[in-house]
């Protein structure tokens, strides 16, 4: 906190009238997001607590399931997610040196990342309609006993992975929007916030799969 | 933006929030926590007033034992008087009008630390408000406010997907408001504004954005789950294929609980600024008061299973969850006490807040110690689903809530309007409000214990008096709430004008911030040099960054 001293008019155009200082206007942005991302965590988390209680409830059906999960697309696409993690980093890096040029290459890079995870959930989910294992009229399990039971968690897997998907669609707008600010000059070594808060999301959509991995390919996988 | 200090030519008043710009655009797109604050007002009376209607109509039926509407009507009516009460009243009504209004002048800020975001908050209610009031319009729902499962997802023929579209999408405001306020009160307080000189007002709004925070992000994906599973039928909750109903309970009440002291949080802050000038006393036991607003924000979200004590949950969990929901009577009666030590050898007046805080202090401890009953297992299986958990939770949401923003509205309408309203008109409407809700309630306490199950179009002939005194009760309480509503609109337009303090209150929105605010709150940046509540005008300590 700055002193009294501090009027709106001694402004940059870059603090907004409300704040003191950009110090001031960056810890609430900042603080903001992190606050949003708690907010995330909890929507998630419904749907976290659900699963451990069908996967308590019924974990012959699940192991019945997990045969049908395509591990080799799952584990490209956990590589994919924690590259552009990277890539999205490397862009704050450059953000705060002020190398534009960088920065939209790592930016167009994550977004690419984003892309190429998002067509392999695509073809993943064709698998899964082709084989009748979207929930549904037209749902349809091959082992009998697991008819009613494999439908829930096929249910469960499709909330969350498609709740996660529709995160990086957003994210993928987000970046783009960056992307277009980057080409514009809006960022500077000095304010380049937008770049830092969308890089928290996309750090937590990526840990969001980084639990969906293990919990719905991984844990019980009988091939 | 320079602000001119010089008298409008209009009006001759001082340039403030009000008629710093005039026209429709000015209000639907401003971004002053003042202006959408009173954006908030004005919808959130008219979502008040259309749930209103919805319970008049509930107690005419009720009039007879036999009903007057269709079952179906009634099931309907219920429901819809539930879900606009609880989502589009009392979850925003303190938070988004007089939060909204009073937090940044209060910690001594220019306005919230996301203006933009604010104003987003609102449209996003309209739009959650826009679909609940579709559904209505289209034939309503059956469910109940609760949205039970498998009835919700399987069995029900009504606007349940348009209606928990609603409530989906206005959770997103709630959880804007809630962000917003907590990184305000983190990151705008004035030099000198110490966390523990925060008006307990602050505090209380700090608990409830946690809570919304928290919470309403659980309610979101449990609608979801609902809507998809009403599309899809997989299955999810529904005990024919497999599901667990008792798993949406869980889910719903994981916020639900916790959204009941986001109904009565802001209610108490109120009532701590309003004790404490109307007793000319500091509170006592600032910081017990303080922190037990953080105590039960913490401990709400432990006690949602007493909700589900006759679903099946295990003795185990029910004893659990009865014991915390014991706990969250301690830091509750802190309160009570503490406002009640206050006034004790305090200048007590009696002005219109006033009496809405007495009427909230006796009301909400008739409603908090009925609550201790329904955390009692036995006594719970006795009255569960009963017009004693009926009456139990109108004594704390209309009880407490409603009385505290009808005391808070009137505490701060000056601050607002500038004007001061009638004080005879605004004694008197106090009195009928609290006659007809005793009225209208406490039958109600009654008839639960005698075994009348809530949600029933019609009862044996032996309730009958008792549901004649309650509609009786009911109509009285509507009048009161219309008494208000035009002494405060002719007060806004002609009002006398009110000096800058007229209570003489402490408290940065009064003692440094002009009546009405001018658009950034204050003429020169305030600073704070005391403690809150010094009304006993105690040697001041000088604390400067």
């Amino acid at each position: 906190m700055t002193n009294a001293e501090t009027v709106p008019a001694a402004h940059s155009h870059l603090v907004r009238h409300h704040f003191d200082d950009s110090a001031q206007q960056l810890e609430s942005s900042t603080l903001g997001m992190w606050v949003f991302l708690l907010t995330e965590m909890m929507f998630f988390g419904g749907m976290f607590g659900g699963y451990t209680v069908y996967r308590n409830m019924y974990p012959d059906a699940f192991a019945s399931t997990s045969r049908y999960m395509n591990l080799t697309i799952g584990a490209i696409n956990t590589a994919v997610l924690i590259t552009s993690s990277l890539t999205m980093v490397l862009a704050v890096r450059s953000a705060q040196l002020g190398r534009k040029r960088a920065l939209i290459a790592f930016l167009v890079l994550t977004l690419l990342l984003g892309c190429v995870f998002l067509s392999l959930k695509y073809v993943e989910y064709h698998e899964k309609w082709v084989d009748h294992h979207v929930p549904g009229p037209s749902f349809h399990y091959a082992d009998a006993r697991y008819a009613h039971q494999a439908q829930i968690l096929f249910f469960l897997y499709f909330a969350m992975t498609g709740m996660h998907a529709l995160h990086m669609i957003v994210g993928a707008g987000l970046l783009t929007t960056l992307i277009v600010m980057a080409a514009r000059n809006r960022f500077t070594a000095e304010w380049y916030t937008p770049v830092d808060m969308i890089g928290l999301y996309w750090h937590f959509v990526d840990i969001v799969w980084i639990f969906l991995f293990p919990l719905l390919y991984l844990i019980g996988h009988t091939s | 933006m320079s602000t001119t200090l010089q008298p409008s030519p209009l009006t001759g008043e001082r340039p403030n929030y009000l008629n710093a710009d005039y026209g429709w655009k000015s209000w639907l797109f401003t971004t002053d926590h003042k202006r959408i604050a009173l954006l908030y007002l004005f919808s959130i009376t008219a979502f008040f007033f259309v749930g209103g209607a919805f319970a008049v109509a509930m107690r005419v039926n009720l009039l007879f034992p036999d009903g007057l509407f269709e079952h179906d009507t009634y099931n309907k009516l219920f429901t819809m008087h539930g879900i606009i009460m609880v989502f589009f009243f009392l979850v925003p009504s303190i938070p988004a009008t007089l939060g909204n209004f009073l937090i940044p002048p209060m910690i001594g800020a220019r306005d919230l630390a996301f203006p933009r975001i604010n104003l987003l908050s609102w449209y996003i209610y309209i739009a959650g408000g826009a679909f609940a009031l579709t559904a209505v319009v289209r034939g309503g729902v059956d469910t109940g406010w609760t949205f039970y499962a498998p009835f919700s997802t399987t069995y029900s023929n009504t606007h349940v997907l348009l209606a928990a579209t609603g409530v989906f999408i206005s959770g997103f405001s709630s959880i804007l408001t809630g962000l917003n306020f907590i990184v305000t009160i983190h990151k705008m307080r004035a030099p000198g504004m110490t966390w523990m000189r925060l008006p307990l007002f602050v505090w209380g709004h700090y608990a409830t954005s946690i809570i919304q925070v928290l919470g309403t992000p659980v309610i979101a994906i449990t609608l979801v789950l609902l809507g998809l599973e009403r599309i899809m039928h997989a299955g999810i909750f529904d005990p024919t294929l497999g599901g667990d109903p008792v798993l949406f309970q869980h889910l719903f009440w994981f916020y639900s609980h916790p959204a009941v002291y986001i109904m009565i949080l802001p209610g108490m802050a109120v009532i701590s600024e309003i004790v404490a000038c109307y007793s000319r006393k500091r509170v006592f036991g600032y910081g017990f008061v303080a922190f037990s607003s953080v105590a039960i924000a913490v401990l709400s979200f432990v006690v949602w299973g007493h909700h589900l004590f006759v679903s099946g949950m295990s003795m185990y969990a029910s004893m659990v969850f009865s014991f915390m929901s014991f706990l969250v009577a301690v830091p509750s009666a802190i309160k009570v006490f503490n406002w009640t030590a206050t006034m004790y050898r305090g200048s007590v007046s009696w002005d219109t807040p006033m009496l809405y805080a007495f009427g909230f202090i006796g009301l909400f401890t008739i409603g908090g110690l009925t609550g201790l009953f329904l955390a009692t297992l036995a006594i719970d299986v006795h009255v569960t689903d009963t017009y004693f958990v009926i009456a139990h939770f109108h004594y704390v949401m209309v009880g407490g809530m409603v009385m505290a923003y009808m005391g808070g509205l009137h505490f701060w309408f000056p601050k607002i309007t500038g004007r001061l309203y009638p004080e005879g008109w605004a004694k008197f409407a106090a009195l009928v409000i609290f006659v007809g809700f005793n009225l209208t309630f406490f039958p109600q306490f009654i008839l639960g214990y005698l075994g009348m199950p809530r949600r029933y179009a019609t009862y044996p002939q032996e309730f009958h008096t008792l549901n004649v005194m309650s509609t009786a009760g009911a109509s009285i309480l509507g009048v009161g709430y219309l008494i208000p509503m035009i002494y405060l609109a002719w007060a806004w337009m002609k009002g006398p004008r009110s000096p800058q303090n007229p209570w003489e209150a402490k408290g940065l929105e009064w003692e440094q911030s002009p009546t009405p605010p001018p658009t950034f709150n204050f003429d020169k940046p305030p600073i704070v040099r005391e403690e809150a509540y010094n009304y006993s005008g105690e040697e001041k300590e000088v604390w400067l960054d």
